[in-house]
Order: structure tokens, then sequence, then C-alpha cells
């Protein structure tokens, strides 16, 4: 079996990726892409208790750990949301619990994207990350 | 044609834009659009000036001290209260009530008054149109006092359904509570109507004034309303500061809001006695410099003709929906006949949220989500609205630039 990429490689990736757009239309253009090109979470995943409440956008997010690994699927009805949560997921589904705890994912802020984390009750994703962090604690707890 | 050209020279919207500082900043690398007036409007320099001149040459705790700084402080903040008062055209100086805000203005009636005035079975009106700040404190006191809430249906153009409020109307019905100004809307509601067809129930009616405020004549004598509500900061003014205008033998009755310094007569442990009006309900140390401050917000505004900021806003607004609506997959939400500056709009495919997000992106400041108003956003059977609400500084080249930039999100988002 190939081992992942580190969080910290891929976290790379994506600087390297966002450090090609000229203009922020290329930016976003681009994470709307993803938002697009993310799986839709299937609906029987899209209950009450997987909802990560943001004052506007909904985001629904359901993870699983298999060989110590931790997996994570999401989806948001808001596209722009949906692309970060996209680009969340290609850092950290697939991570131990041990290195998602560990990681500060401050690729976000390399990207200029910090504003969408900004502390309004305007979306989900900062609350998105914080349950992403607690799944990888409950997991880790479980597995001790 | 002419007549109209002849008025359009003599509202000098250049002038009046360079009077507030922040119009001259950049947003992400574009000159900031600033359309989201009806959240809080912009402060010109003269409010600034006064916030800074208080701290700076006369900071004083205000009304018991005895030394030169408190006396002028006094004095400053008790003429805001006489502006108010004129402002709002009020009978008595002791019927303004400075407040925090609106919220707070209607916390203070639906606690005090309605703790004093209702009981089992009683019955408080307020619309489907409402914010939340009028809705949750008439909810917590209806609740406590087992008293019952009713809610004025709407049109789906968005307009109160005033044969539906008559038949709600009735001996039970205590207080009529609804907002002058739709804030999601932008409808102008008739709430002379509504407070006789009131007041003819032997109900008492409080105003939300919030959003009016700023873009209507408020003369609250002939509007005979018992309560008025708003805020400064929507009136050009600094946060934090609110006004409750409420008629002096209502206010008289009723008991104090809270407890604390400022609002004491004398103080013992047996038992205290109340200051008297206004002071009764100005517990603790208030925003000195806020208040002071708003005083210039009003100058500022008689200064400027109130007919001429009311006819460039509505040419504004009329020009502001036909070029939004001219964009394909738009959809208005909210298109009653009598209307302020407030677009609120939804693009087809498009969650609110990705739309203010790329607005914004390129310097336009709108607003998303659902305005405070979840349940006429259910009756709407929306999840919220794109909202532009538009200020006296507002320009139509702003407008063009917000559909300019709305064509570019579309295309980008769909």
């Amino acid at each position: 079996m190939i081992e992942p990429l580190s969080i910290g490689k891929i976290e790379q990736e994506i600087i390297d990726d966002f450090s090609l757009f000229d203009n922020w239309e290329e930016k976003y253009e681009y994470i709307i892409d993803m938002g697009k090109k993310l799986p839709p979470l299937d609906d029987i995943h899209k209950k009450e208790e997987n909802i990560i409440k943001g004052c506007q956008s909904t985001v629904w997010l359901v993870a699983e750990q298999k060989d110590g690994r931790i997996y994570f699927k999401a989806d948001s009805d808001a596209v722009i949301v949906k692309g970060l949560i996209s680009l969340l997921i290609r850092v950290l589904s697939g991570q131990t619990a041990t290195d998602i705890l560990e990681t500060k994912l401050d690729f976000i802020n390399k990207i200029g994207m910090m504003q969408h984390l900004a502390q309004t009750r305007s979306n989900g994703l900062l609350s998105m990350i914080k349950q992403m962090k607690h799944y990888a604690l409950a997991f880790n707890t479980v597995a001790s | 044609m002419e007549a109209v050209k002849e008025k359009i020279q003599a509202y000098n919207v250049t002038a009046l834009r360079n009077k507030f500082p922040v119009l001259n900043v950049k947003v992400n690398r574009h000159p900031l659009v600033y359309l989201d007036n009806a959240a809080t409007t912009q402060k010109p320099e003269s409010v600034i000036k006064a916030l800074e001149s208080y701290y700076k040459n006369y900071n004083a705790n205000i009304h018991r001290g005895i030394h030169h700084l408190a006396e002028k402080a006094t004095v400053a903040f008790e003429e805001t209260r006489t502006e108010v008062q004129k402002f709002l055209n009020a009978a008595h100086r002791e019927e303004i009530i400075l407040t925090k805000g609106t919220t707070e203005s209607i916390n203070l009636v639906a606690s005090s008054w309605g703790r004093k005035n209702l009981k089992e079975n009683d019955e408080v009106i307020i619309s489907t149109m409402e914010h939340h700040s009028n809705i949750v404190p008439w909810q917590l006191i209806c609740e406590e006092k087992k008293a019952k809430l009713k809610v004025i249906p709407i049109s789906d153009e968005g307009e109160l359904d005033l044969e539906a409020f008559r038949s709600l109307l009735s001996p039970k019905t205590k207080m009529v509570s609804v907002v002058h100004v739709s804030n999601s809307l932008g409808t102008i509601n008739p709430v002379e109507e509504i407070i006789e067809m009131a007041h003819a129930a032997g109900a008492v009616v409080l105003i939300d004034g919030a959003q009016s405020t700023a873009h209507l004549k408020i003369d609250v004598a002939r509007m005979n309303c018992d309560f008025f509500a708003l805020s400064a900061h929507k009136v050009y003014g600094p946060t934090g500061v609110g006004v409750l205008y409420g008629k002096k033998e209502i206010l008289e009755e009723m008991p104090p809001y809270q407890g604390g310094g400022e609002m004491i007569g004398e103080v013992k442990f047996e038992k205290t006695t109340y200051n008297e009006l206004p002071y009764k309900f100005e517990a603790g140390t208030p925003n000195i410099a806020g208040v002071i401050a708003f005083r210039e917000a009003l100058f500022f505004l008689n200064a400027n003709n109130h007919t001429l900021i009311h006819e460039h806003e509505q040419r504004l607004l009329e020009y502001a929906t036909k070029k939004i609506s001219s964009v394909d997959g738009i959809r208005l939400i909210g298109t009653a006949k009598s209307k302020i500056g407030v677009i609120s709009f939804l693009l087809n495919g498009a969650h609110p949220q990705d739309v203010g997000v790329l607005l914004d992106q390129q310097g336009i400041a709108v607003r998303t989500g659902h305005h405070c108003t979840q349940p006429l956003m259910t009756r709407l059977g929306i999840p919220g609205t794109v909202r532009a609400s538009l200020a006296m500084y507002n320009t139509h080249e702003e407008i063009d630039l917000l559909t300019e930039a709305l064509l570019k999100a579309k295309k980008m988002l769909l």
C-alpha cells in the first residue's frame, strides 16, 4: 500500500497551485470548480446530526475510521464553501488522528482564504474544521 | 424632464460623499461601493470629530459631578435629548429615553410595560415581517405572563394584510408592535392607519423605527404612536446609542427596567424610591461619547434638505430595481408599492452567500442571509436573500457597478 502524502506536503501542493493564479477571478473560479466537482453527499447522510450550522450556509460532515486513518465526506449548499471544503478534505481525509489534531492548516492563510474563517457566523467553515478535529480526537481516544 | 434635471443638480451627492471619510477607502483594490446601509450607515466627519473631542477635551461622568468637565459633559449629553425631542417632534423632553439601540428600547417596553400590563390570555400583535428584536422580547414576556402572540400576515409582495389585522384586533389586544419599514424588504407600512385601528381597539402601539428614521420624516405627534424605537447607528450616528420615545403618561406608570445608579431617588435597604423620567429608565453610565456625537448626526440630517434626500433615494431605488431586475435569472423579493431603498433579490441557481462573496471581491458591500427575519423568510419560502440597501450618499454609478459585478458573479457561479 502506498503511504499517502503528509498533510504538510498536500498543503504545499495547494499553495503551489494557488501561486499560479494571477487574479481573484482565477482563484475563485478554481474554488467554484472544486466545489462543483466535490461528489454530493448521499441524502442519507444529510440528516440533522451531521449538520454544521453556519448562519447562512449549511455544511454536512461525516467521518469514518479505517486502518488507523480517518476519512471525511462533506457537502454544502453554497458552492464557494463547498470548494473550500473540498480543499480541506484533500488535506485531511486519509490522515491519522494524531496528524489531524496537530495540523494548524496554515495553507488557508497562505492561499489568501483566511477571511472565510473569520469569527463570524456567516459560514460553517470554522466549525467544520473544529468538528473534523473533534472526530480525530474521538477516534484517537477510542483507539487508545 | 427639466424639473427633474434641476433637482438632480440641486442634490450635490459628491459634496455629500466628501463628508464621509470611509467612502474613500478601497476594498480588494476596488473603490468601496457601500450598499449595506440597512445594517449600519457610514458616519460623517462631524460625528467622528464629536466622539474624539469628548474623549480629548471633556471626558467625565455625567449628572452628579460638580466639577467643570462633568458639567460640560452633562450639558452636551442633555442637549442630544433636546435635539432628539425636536427631531421626533415629541411633546416633552422627558419622553426621550436614551438606550443602547432599538433592541434595548423594545426590550425595555416588553419587560417594563409588559410586566405591569399583560396578564393571562391578553394578546400582543406583531407582524410577519418583524426583525427578531421585535419578536423575541414579546415571546419572552408573553411566555412569562401566559399572554398570546398574534401575527399579522403579509402578501407575496411583502405588504401587511390590514383586513387580517382588523380581524385580529379585539378587547384582548393590549399591545401592537410593528415595524415602520421592513429591513429585509424595504416595505413602508401604513403605521398611521395601524395606530388608529389599534387605538380604536384600546391597544397601545410601539413602532420599530430602526429602518425608517434615516429615510422618512418622523413625527411622533402626528403619528400618534405610544412608543417609537430607533438606533443612532442607522441614522449616521454612532453604534451603541438608541432612543425610546414614549408618551409621558404611559412611561410614568411603568416600573423601572434595570436597577442601578442614575435611576434612583433615594436608596434605603428597606425601600428605594426611583428617579423621575427619563432617568428612571437610564440605569448606569451610558454611552456618553456616542450620545453626544449622535447630536451631530441629527444636525447633519437637518442641514440637508429632507425632501431632496428622499427624492434622491427614491430615484435610486427605481433605477436600481430596473437595473437589477434586468439581469436574467434575478428574482426580486419584496415588491411593495411603497418602499425605501432596499433591493432584496435572489439569483436563480446560486446561494445568496456565494453571490455576496463574489460581490465583496469586487469592492461591493451587500448583506446576504435571513437578515434576522427568519419567520419572514419561512413565509416567503426562501433561505435568505442578497440585500442592497441605499443611503443618501449612494449614486447611480454605484448601481451600475453593482449590476456589472452581479453579471460577473453570475458568470462565475452558473
